[in-house]
């Protein structure tokens, strides 16, 4: 049972073994970590919900040795990143840039948050503004009103 | 007050709702738009297919030109070719790409099915592909006399797309 378990655990880790160790080798631990970095944050053109490291796609495949053989030119991440953008454009990054086209994107979410705690104040300040009214005087003479007629029938 | 206050999420979800119908809707998932566009085909030196003499971007200039990618191993190049077949009988220059193909194999084609290509550059590797941005076959390229890429297609040509394109690649110098 615990093995098999240990087995599922890292069954996950099994599909980047195809870019890990057997195709590529690098000549430190950091270069390994920065292939599979990068590989993850590329996008495969082809197959558009998967990342450079778990697409087997034909032109995954040959971006990934792009990637690697830039990697081993000692390109800095950047600009293997731009490469890729040049020839196949911001599809290509998981991590699209921050530029005015892009704005929405990432201050969407901030804005929709602050939309929604100025509708979160507006709603508190009224509920604070609202007296905890109790009972009108007229109410609460037909309470008592009431009492005593049930009073009087449970006699 | 209180009441209107109450709409406030309908509100949201519809403005919501409206941006991502007009979003999602405007996204074709099957092409995506070329970074190349207005700028200069990529360098290249490649033998061709026919007869192995090599060409390089140089031989590309001089009058408007189509690049097909295409491939043997490409059901959707089959479909085009009879198209494409037909547009060089109009008169259009078309040169293939044999993208990540075999040599053999597509000379047992365009044996086959007929050469509308003026040239086809051997690109076995996929390296002038990835200079493209091919990210499948078959691709189309508009290429003007200067070498520039002015417009991309990708998947098969058809008259309708041809009719789309047309006035682009007559309008190229």
């Amino acid at each position: 049972m615990r093995s098999l378990f240990l087995t599922l655990l890292f069954l996950p880790a099994l599909s980047l073994a195809v870019i890990d160790g057997h195709k590529y080798s690098f000549s430190s631990e950091e270069d390994a970590a920065r292939f599979e970095q990068l590989a993850e944050d590329l996008r495969c053109p082809k197959c558009q919900n998967q990342n450079l490291a778990d697409s087997n796609a034909p032109v995954a495949v040959d971006l990934r040795d792009k990637v690697y053989e830039l990697m081993q030119e000692g390109q800095s991440d950047d600009e293997i990143v731009g490469y890729l953008v040049d020839r196949y454009g911001d599809f290509v990054r998981y991590r699209p840039p921050f530029r005015i086209d892009t704005l929405l994107l990432w201050g969407g979410p901030v804005i929709l948050l602050v939309i929604g705690l100025l509708i979160l104040a507006a709603i508190r300040r009224q509920q604070a503004s609202q007296p905890q009214e109790g009972l009108s005087e007229a109410d609460k003479a037909r309470l008592a009103e009431l009492k005593a007629q049930m009073k009087k029938d449970q006699n | 007050m209180n009441r209107i206050l109450l709409f406030v999420p309908l509100v949201i979800f519809l403005l919501m709702g409206l941006v991502f119908w007009i979003g999602l809707g405007k996204e074709d998932k099957t092409s995506l738009p070329s970074p190349l566009i207005g700028k200069a085909f990529p360098e290249f030196q490649l033998g061709v297919v026919e007869d192995g003499r090599t060409l390089t971007t140089e031989d590309l200039k001089g009058a408007p030109v189509l690049v097909n990618v295409w491939a043997t191993w490409c059901p959707t190049c089959k479909a085009e070719h009879a198209f494409l077949n037909e547009l060089a009988a109009g008169g259009i220059r078309i040169i293939g790409i044999n993208y990540k193909d075999d040599v053999a194999k597509a000379q047992d084609w365009l044996a086959a099915f007929g050469n509308p290509y003026v040239y086809n550059l051997s690109d076995p590797d996929g390296k002038l592909g990835l200079e493209l941005g091919v990210y499948g076959a078959p691709e189309t390229f508009l290429v003007d006399s200067q070498g520039i890429i002015r417009d991309k297609h990708i998947g098969d040509l058809n008259p309708q797309v041809w009719a789309r394109l047309k006035p682009r690649f007559e309008g190229m110098k």
